[in-house]
This record gives C-alpha cells, sequence and structure tokens, in this order.
C-alpha cells in the first residue's frame, strides 16, 4: 500500500450537508482542510471546498482533434498518395466519404484520451491500493480530514465538535 | 444532474425509506449471498445454449458457409439480420445512460447500470455474426488498414461496411469505458464490505478508488463528457449500419429515411430488450424498490413513442414508393407485404405498430406482467423488421430468373441461440460480480427521489442540498 506519510485527525458526519456546513465554517476559520471524501459526488462541495474547476474536458478536446486530424490526414495519404484508387468513379480525394471515420475517430480518440489521463491523474490503477481513512466512506459516512501539520489537535477537536461531528479519529496514512 | 427543484407532479424513484447504509446493503447483497436456485438453473440454461452456438460455429468454420442456406441471390439472411437486431438493442444502454443524463431524467439512475451492461454484451454478440459470415475468419483483420506487404493495400474507405467497422468497435470501447467508469466507486463500496481474497479482487477491479473530492469532481467532469461523446456516437452507429443498405441500388434499401428509421427501430428493440431484463431482475434479485413502476412507466413511454415514429416510418416507405412512380420500388414494397414473406411483414407490423398502442393506457404501462409479454412482442417485431428488410428484398430482385427463397439451416439457428446464450451467461454473470444498479447515483438522487422526501409517503420535508441552489444548474 501507497503511503502518505501524514498523520490526519478526521471527523465523520451522517449527512451530506451536515458535511457541507462544516466545509464552509472550516473556511470561514481559514482552517487548512486536507480533503474530504464522500460516498457518492456532493453538489455545492467543490465551490465550499474552493476547489479548481477540472481542466479534463480541455485535454479530451486536444486528444478529439488529434483523432480527427489522424483519420482526415491518415486517409487523404493513403488515397491520394501512397495507393490513389478510383472506387466506382469517385475522385481520388471523396471528402464526404471521410466524414464517418473522421467521426468515429475524433470520439475515439477524445474518450479513451481523456479516460486515460482521468484515471492517471486520480492515482487510480488496477491494483493500487491508496490509503483509506474510513472505509464507511464508501457507504453511508461523510469524511472531513485535516493534515496534523497544519493544524493543532485541540483546534481540530474543538471544530469538529462546533460543526457537529459524529466522531473524531486520528489516523496515520 | 441532480439536486434542486423537483416538479409536484413528480413520483418518487426510490421506495421504502431507504437510508444510505440500505442502499449498500440493498444493492451489495446480490454479489455478496450464494447464487439463487433460480439464478443457478438460468446459468445452466444460458452456457448450455452458449456451448451449443460455439458448436455452431465451429461447424460453420469447418465446414464452411456451405452449410448455411445463403445462395446467389440471397448473401445476407440470418447472419446480416441478427447482426443489426443485436446492435440495434444495444442502443437502449447508451440512450439510458448518455442521452437521458444529459437531459437530466433521474430515472435513469434505476436502470443505467444494467441497460450500460445490456449494450456492450448485445455489441459482442452482434460483432460475432460480421466475423463469422466473412468464412474465413482468420483473415477478419484484412479488414483493417495495417500497413501490409501487399503494397501496402488499404481497405476501401469509401465503403460504408469498412465505415461500420469503425464505428462498432468505437461504440463498444467506448461504451466499456463510460459503464466501468461509473463501477469504479461502486466497486470500492463492495471492496470495503469485503475481506480476503475477494478484497483484492475488489480492490484491483476499484483502482484503489477512495471517493475524495477531487476524484468526484474529476469523475463527474469525465462522466458528463463521455455522456456528450456517446449521444452522438449512438446515433452514429445505427445511422453507419442503416449505410450498409441505403447506399446499395437495391429497390427497398436505396432510401433516404434508412438513418432516422434505423435508429428510432434501434432504440425501439433496445428498450424492449432493457424491459425484459429489469422485469425479471428486480424480481429474482428483489429489486423493487429501485427499479420501480415509475421507471418501467417512463420505459414504456418511451416504447411507445419509438415504435409509432418505427410505424409512420414503414407508411411513409410505403407512401414514397407508390408516390415515386418508380415500378422497381413499387414491387419491392409489394413483394413485402404480399409476395412469399407476407408473413414477416405481418408480424413486423403486428409486434412494432399495433401492439405497442396498447400503452396508451396507463394502467398497462404500469402492468409489470402486459410489459414482459410486450417487451418480448417487440423483440420478435423487430426481428422481423430486420428479415423482411434484408431476406424479403434479396429474394426478388431484378431478374425473375434468380428469384430464390431462403429457409435457415440448424447451423443458422443455432448460431443465433448460441448468442442469446451468450448473452445472457455475461448477463448473469454480470449480476453475480458487480452491483446491478448504482449505488453512488441512487445515494445522489434519494434526496429528491427517495419516497421520504416526495410524493404521498413523504415523512421528510424536501430540504434543499446546498443553500445557494444556482449552482445545480450547472453541472
Amino acid at each position: 500500500m501507497r503511503q502518505l506519510n501524514k498523520d490526519v485527525i478526521y471527523g465523520i458526519y451522517s449527512d451530506e450537508e451536515d458535511l457541507l456546513t462544516a466545509v464552509r465554517l472550516a473556511k470561514s476559520k481559514h482552517l487548512d482542510i486536507m480533503d474530504v471524501f464522500t460516498p457518492f459526488p456532493v453538489h455545492g462541495m467543490e465551490k465550499a471546498l474552493g476547489l479548481e474547476e477540472s481542466r479534463l474536458h480541455y485535454a479530451g478536446f486536444v486528444y478529439g482533434a488529434i483523432g480527427t486530424l489522424t483519420a482526415f490526414l491518415g486517409m487523404t495519404w493513403i488515397m491520394t498518395s501512397d495507393w490513389p484508387i478510383i472506387f466506382g468513379g469517385k475522385p481520388y480525394w471523396p471528402v464526404p466519404s471521410f466524414i464517418p471515420i473522421v467521426f468515429e475517430l475524433t470520439v475515439l480518440f477524445a474518450s479513451w484520451g481523456m479516460t486515460i489521463t482521468f484515471y492517471t491523474i486520480s492515482g487510480l490503477w488496477p491494483g493500487v491500493e491508496n490509503p483509506q481513512l474510513d472505509l464507511r466512506t464508501t457507504d453511508d459516512k461523510f469524511c472531513l480530514a485535516f493534515d496534523q501539520h497544519h493544524i493543532s489537535e485541540s483546534e481540530a477537536r474543538s471544530f469538529f465538535q462546533e460543526s457537529g461531528a459524529e466522531e473524531v479519529n486520528v489516523k496515520s496514512i | 444532474m441532480s439536486g434542486g427543484f423537483v416538479a409536484p407532479v413528480r413520483r418518487p424513484l426510490v421506495e421504502g425509506h431507504k437510508t444510505y447504509h440500505q442502499i449498500t446493503e440493498d444493492l451489495c447483497s446480490p454479489t455478496e449471498r450464494t447464487p439463487s436456485k433460480a439464478w443457478i438453473i438460468a446459468f445452466i440454461i444460458a452456457a448450455s445454449t452458449l456451448a451449443f452456438g460455439l458448436f455452431c460455429i465451429c461447424w460453420t468454420i469447418w465446414m464452411g458457409i456451405g452449410s448455411w442456406n445463403v445462395n446467389r441471390t440471397i448473401g445476407w439472411a440470418y447472419d446480416i439480420t441478427n447482426f443489426v437486431w443485436w446492435i440495434g438493442i444495444g442502443h437502449a444502454g447508451t440512450l439510458i445512460s448518455a442521452i437521458l443524463l444529459l437531459f437530466r431524467q433521474r430515472w435513469r439512475t434505476g436502470v443505467n447500470r444494467a441497460a450500460e451492461a445490456m449494450t456492450i454484451f448485445a455489441v459482442i454478440c452482434a460483432a460475432l455474426f460480421p466475423v463469422i459470415h466473412v468464412g474465413r475468419l482468420w483473415v477478419v483483420f484484412y479488414f483493417l488498414p495495417y500497413p501490409n506487404t501487399r503494397g501496402s493495400l488499404w481497405p476501401n474507405f469509401n465503403s460504408p461496411l469498412l465505415w461500420d467497422v469503425f464505428a462498432i468497435s468505437t461504440y463498444f470501447s467506448v461504451s466499456l469505458l463510460f459503464w466501468y467508469t461509473g463501477l469504479v466507486p461502486d466497486f470500492a463500496t463492495v471492496r470495503n464490505r469485503a475481506s480476503g481474497l475477494r478484497k483484492k479482487i475488489y480492490n484491483f477491479l476499484s483502482f484503489g478508488w477512495t471517493g475524495s473530492a477531487k476524484q468526484w469532481q474529476r469523475w463527474e467532469s469525465l462522466s458528463l463528457v463521455l455522456a456528450g461523446l456517446s449521444t452522438p456516437l449512438v446515433l452514429s452507429v445505427h445511422t453507419i449500419v442503416s449505410f450498409d443498405f441505403a447506399t446499395s441500388v437495391i429497390p427497398g434499401w436505396h432510401t433516404t429515411i434508412f438513418p432516422p428509421y434505423f435508429v428510432a427501430g434501434a432504440i425501439f428493440s433496445g428498450f424492449a430488450m432493457v424491459q425484459t431484463l429489469m422485469v425479471m431482475t428486480r424480481k429474482i434479485l428483489k429489486l423493487e424498490e429501485y427499479i420501480t413502476l415509475e421507471h418501467i412507466e417512463s420505459m414504456n413511454k418511451v416504447i411507445l413513442v419509438t415504435g409509432t415514429i418505427v410505424g409512420v416510418a414503414y407508411l411513409t416507405e410505403l407512401f414514397i414508393a407508390w408516390y415515386s412512380g418508380y415500378v422497381y420500388e413499387q414491387f419491392a414494397f409489394f413483394n413485402r407485404a404480399m409476395g412469399v414473406y407476407w408473413w414477416s411483414y405481418f408480424g413486423m407490423m403486428a409486434c412494432n405498430v399495433i401492439s405497442p398502442q396498447l400503452f396508451w393506457v396507463k394502467k398497462y404501462r404500469r402492468s409489470v406482467f402486459l410489459t414482459f409479454f410486450m417487451s418480448i412482442f417487440v423483440n420478435i417485431g423487430m426481428w422481423f423488421e430486420r428479415f423482411v428488410i434484408i431476406a424479403t428484398t434479396l429474394a426478388r430482385d431484378y431478374l425473375p430468373s434468380s428469384w430464390s427463397y431462403y429457409r435457415p439451416t440448424w447451423v443458422e439457428i443455432g448460431i443465433f441461440i448460441g448468442t442469446l446464450g451468450l448473452f445472457f451467461t455475461l448477463y448473469l454473470i454480470f449480476v453475480r460480480v458487480a452491483p446491478v444498479v448504482a449505488i453512488a447515483e441512487i445515494k445522489h438522487i434519494l434526496k429528491v427521489g427517495g419516497d421520504q422526501y416526495i410524493g404521498e409517503h413523504a415523512t421528510h420535508k424536501h430540504r434543499v442540498v446546498s443553500s445557494d441552489s444556482h449552482e445545480h444548474h450547472h453541472s
């Protein structure tokens, strides 16, 4: 298992709205949140945490454009210079005939490129074992974690008490 | 995708006052308990059918295509009929998972996982037929444009058959990515409940998912773009399948109506297959609270609409044939309805156009029993449609001396039944190893779709998840 060498103090909430309120409270106190772990995507969380918008879709556009060019230029090269053949009296460079394959390769490159990028930058890959704070965060619990290098334990505990956390735990990961 | 405003007319999509933990329990448990007797019996039947299909495929390869009844006049028959039928069935999965995601239809959540799985398995079944029907399938890679020692001699990029190779392989692989990316968080849920070898396997499958804020943010961004890409993709796939026919010069095939008509028919047959599977799945796995009558009714509405579109397309074809004043076209359509294969045209009309009209009645739309039978009817009708288009048209070509008749051999029927076996074998394995209903997505819609929050049995007042409501309208 991958080691992060972090001492973490985390609080557990049982509703996403309590977690959102806690995140907003922490932000207003300028506390440095390490991460939150939730069983499903909680809307408003990116904004509450102040996460930047994902740039994954820009990468997707670039991959798609590579697919478009690969298909278009590839077929152009094959049909006009590598081995030009007349099919049914059509011109050597039948651009309308290229549309379906150009479209398919655009989608293929964009999808695969984006998906591989997503798994790579998120540290997800077959066989990877990422450290988990609490196994219940994929079930019904919502977790807010602080790195103990950035917050004192007493400060964290009083924050969790104020924000209504159900449990507070300390863990090294 | 969820959150925000819920119209008062909306009925609950998750019944039984579920908590987040109960959802996890209910949806993980089918993968955790030992298989039921019903599952084992179904698996034995499906796997034996698959084995017979494999035998027939081997027979075809060993004996050659001569073991089929295709002939000089009718060169495409059972094989391509089955290919188009299966590929059409695949379309509903992508419609539910991608198009309904873009249209923010929350009811997709109960059925999207199983429908996407169905897409993948149906495309596998479909892809078998073009591969087998080339006869010498060990040289099937000639279809691919790869540098070779013959020149390089490349495939014909003007040919819709080659476009089909690209369309189907892209469709298969993109559907697989979409499906698997949705499964990753749910595999993590199963992993965190497991121990020992099972935990190791599910950790491998879940790619080490933890559910951190950044993972979810990127996951949603990826899902949305994949949905955006899959939407035109699914429309393109059956459009290109229809080009296989429409770009030819055969009367009855050479029509501009084919792309939209094929796509509507594909969605129609696909929803029928989803209904067949869902009615059985919700019963056997006891998921009636997640795949509710509301879901079944919504899908029956789609069946009604697409069935009617298909009906309009049939009538338009007849009208245009008459209106064209072109005798060959007129004969092609006269032959479909009144020729040697009249029974298959009749079956197509009865199953696809007439019977779904029952779904105008709300009581019938919400009847599980009727839905099941209707879904089988539609599957049969859509198989007849492809048979009518392919075999009936070819049987009576320009030259009366080459007119012919076609009936399948046991080998062809065996391969078709074998693909049904393959489909159900894969589906039965799927329901054992993966959560059939998307766990994270059900939890995500619980507060807007759970029956404790909306509908007549609501006990909790709906709470808006976030204080600033405007941010629900992007994402």
